[in-house]
């Protein structure tokens, strides 16, 4: 699986998350941070970035709980970019629902709607929504058949425990898309990759930290697994996400996005049993083996394609820019380099090999 | 225990750390067998794939045969196991609580999390270690030339002696950290907990924690697909 004759799609993974104005040190306000988060949407569109994904929390330091919502305002004023959730928290919402918005979303982007469905590591939404985190699994696995079942069937049966029985009414509007794409998001439990696998679904892996390459037998996990599942091995496709930032160089590239995420990170990473925030195990991620990809449009296109390589290939990768602290002219020039100068490089590499 | 006794490691939850230390086991010579939430035919498939040697089995298959259990699985999971399940045995807690994950109504009191896991089990012989570093860490110990060190906290001596020659074929050094109750100084937002270092930075480390510096909150929590 290592030929690279397969297409390449370059995309963002943000999030509408509080931002501080590194010039004062105050928080932007909501509506302008919105204002921003779809600016970079749009610049993406602009710069030929292939798709943008916003995140889902249901927390005090993000805006971003409604996603669908904030994707039809972007869809509104963009033309060619793929729309998704990353991830759409699954267990927490209601299937039908889902599938109705997300339709809604295809219709008025003109095709362009996409879902990423997770298990989210986070459950800040259940007890939101009256759910028992206890219940986790059961509801991931219930959800994710009933939502599979809505795309192919427009007047479904269905039973299950944790919501009430379908009993044939339609499901509307149905997408512009005749099979609205889903992908199955994971981080590195091995179980995820074997329910992907099973499935025959679209694997979208997130990588937050360490050396990208040992995802590889967690990715065969899933191609092996998918195979013998009798799905067709061109079906299997693979997704990389991880954090990344773009700048006119790689110092500067660097020292743009580390004091935001140093910030984050002093509280989080040590709570979660990551390494403390040092910037030398910064720059280690930001080298050639890290799982960040931060750097210069050259590096950073490189080190994509020794990753494709490494893993046996993926036919998308995107990159999560947010940053707790940053400028939104930053943010803006880091988008734009990823479509005109990082995508360019990588589609030509590619093509030459 | 000693260095070259065989013995068979069980490990309940098949998950990020259960499978890194299964891996680090088999590496080290150690038989294990391991279990998790699903069907055990699909485990067996994927430790086939990805830890080669290591055993699938049903959890109560785990718990009947192992000399030493982990307990790898979610912290809001771990009540769902049968309280006589692990009777007698030494049983590794290597789980911790963090609340956007295991929710604020699983919040253990005093931020004990291992005394909840102790009073479930009441006859288990409960040692808390292997929770502090991420996985990428101890999968890192593997090629690392100095070694990292594990704090071990536990109330039985015997048990904490066995664990503690285990972590040493795992290849980790481990610092007594005292009983059972002194493995608060272990948990999330304790100086000690992510700290990959060796044994007497770590020491220093829980002396810190013992005597109450800081403890952190989240402020940003980092999207992580699962
Ligand atoms: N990840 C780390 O770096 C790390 C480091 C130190 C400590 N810890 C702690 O270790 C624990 C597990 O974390 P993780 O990251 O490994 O989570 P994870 O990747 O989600 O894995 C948890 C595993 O537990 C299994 N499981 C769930 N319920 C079970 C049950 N009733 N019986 C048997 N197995 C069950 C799941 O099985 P299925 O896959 O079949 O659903 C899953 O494989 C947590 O308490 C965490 O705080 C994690």
């Amino acid at each position: 699986m290592s030929e690279v004759t397969s297409s390449m799609e370059l995309g963002i993974d943000n999030f509408v998350s509080e931002v501080v104005d590194p010039n004062t040190g105050t928080v932007y306000p909501a509506p302008e941070r919105m204002k921003q988060f779809l600016t970079e949407v749009l610049t993406a569109d602009r710069a030929g970035v292939d798709s943008f994904g916003v995140g889902e929390h249901h927390h005090q330091y993000f805006l971003d709980s409604a996603p669908v919502v904030i994707l039809a305002a972007a869809a509104a004023v963009t033309e060619r970019i793929r729309l998704r959730s990353a991830v759409t928290v699954l267990s927490a919402d209601d299937p039908v629902r889902l599938f109705e918005q997300f339709a809604t979303l295809d219709l008025i982007s003109g095709g362009r709607a996409e879902m990423v469905l997770g298990r989210g590591s986070f459950t800040e939404a259940f007890p939101l929504f009256g759910l028992n985190v206890a219940d986790y699994d059961s509801l991931f696995e219930e959800k994710l058949g009933l939502i599979l079942q809505l795309r192919e069937d427009v007047h479904p049966y269905w039973k299950g425990r944790h919501r009430p029985p379908l009993t044939g009414q339609g499901v509307f509007p149905r997408p512009a898309q005749a099979k609205l794409p889903m992908w199955i998001g994971v981080g590195g439990t091995p179980s995820s990759f074997v329910r992907a696998g099973v499935l025959g679904l679209p694997l979208m892996v997130g990588i937050i930290g360490g050396d990208p390459r040992k995802f590889r037998p967690l990715l065969d996990l899933y191609r092996k697994t998918g195979i013998q599942a009798g799905h067709d091995p061109a079906t299997l496709q693979v997704g990389i996400h991880c954090f990344g930032f773009l700048g006119d160089s790689d110092q500067q590239a660097a020292d743009d996005f580390w004091p935001g995420y140093e910030r984050t990170m002093a509280t989080v990473g040590r709570q979660r049993g990551l390494p403390a925030p040092r910037r030398a195990r910064y720059d280690a991620e930001t080298g050639k083996h890290g799982a960040f990809f931060i750097g210069n449009p050259e590096t950073v296109a490189q080190k994509i394609l020794d990753l494709e390589l490494a893993l046996g290939g993926f036919t998308r990768f995107t990159l999560q820019m947010t940053n707790s602290m940053m400028a939104p002219d930053t943010m803006l020039r880091s988008i734009e380099l990823l479509g005109t100068e990082v995508k360019p490089r990588v589609l030509k590499a590619r093509a030459g090999s | 225990m000693t260095a070259t006794e065989p013995m068979r490691l069980g490990i309940i939850g098949a998950g990020k750390l259960g499978m890194t230390v299964a891996r680090l086991a088999i590496d080290a010579g150690i038989e294990v067998v391991i279990s998790g939430s699903g069907d055990v035919d699909r485990l067996a498939w994927t430790v086939r794939l990805l830890a080669p040697g290591v055993r699938a089995a049903t959890t109560a298959a785990v718990a009947e045969s192992a000399d030493v259990v982990v307990l790898a699985l979610p912290f809001h999971r771990f009540h769902t196991l049968d309280r006589g399940l692990l009777d007698g045995r030494i049983v590794i807690d290597a789980m911790n609580y963090w609340e956007p994950v295991d929710g604020a109504d699983r919040a253990p009191a005093g931020g004990d999390s291992s005394a909840t896991v102790q009073q479930w089990f009441p006859k288990a012989r409960v040692v808390k270690t292997l929770n502090q570093l991420g996985y990428h860490a101890l999968k890192a110990a593997w090629v690392a030339t100095e070694r990292v060190a594990q704090g071990v906290a536990g109330d039985d001596p015997a048990a904490r002696t066995t664990v503690m020659a285990l972590l040493d074929r795992l290849g980790f050094d481990s610092v007594d950290a005292g009983p059972l109750a002194a493995g608060v100084n272990l948990v999330p937002g304790s100086p000690a907990f992510g700290a990959a270092s060796d044994a007497s930075t770590l020491s220093s480390l829980l002396r810190a924690g013992a005597t109450g510096a800081g403890s952190t909150a989240a402020i940003w929590p980092d999207r992580s697909l699962s």
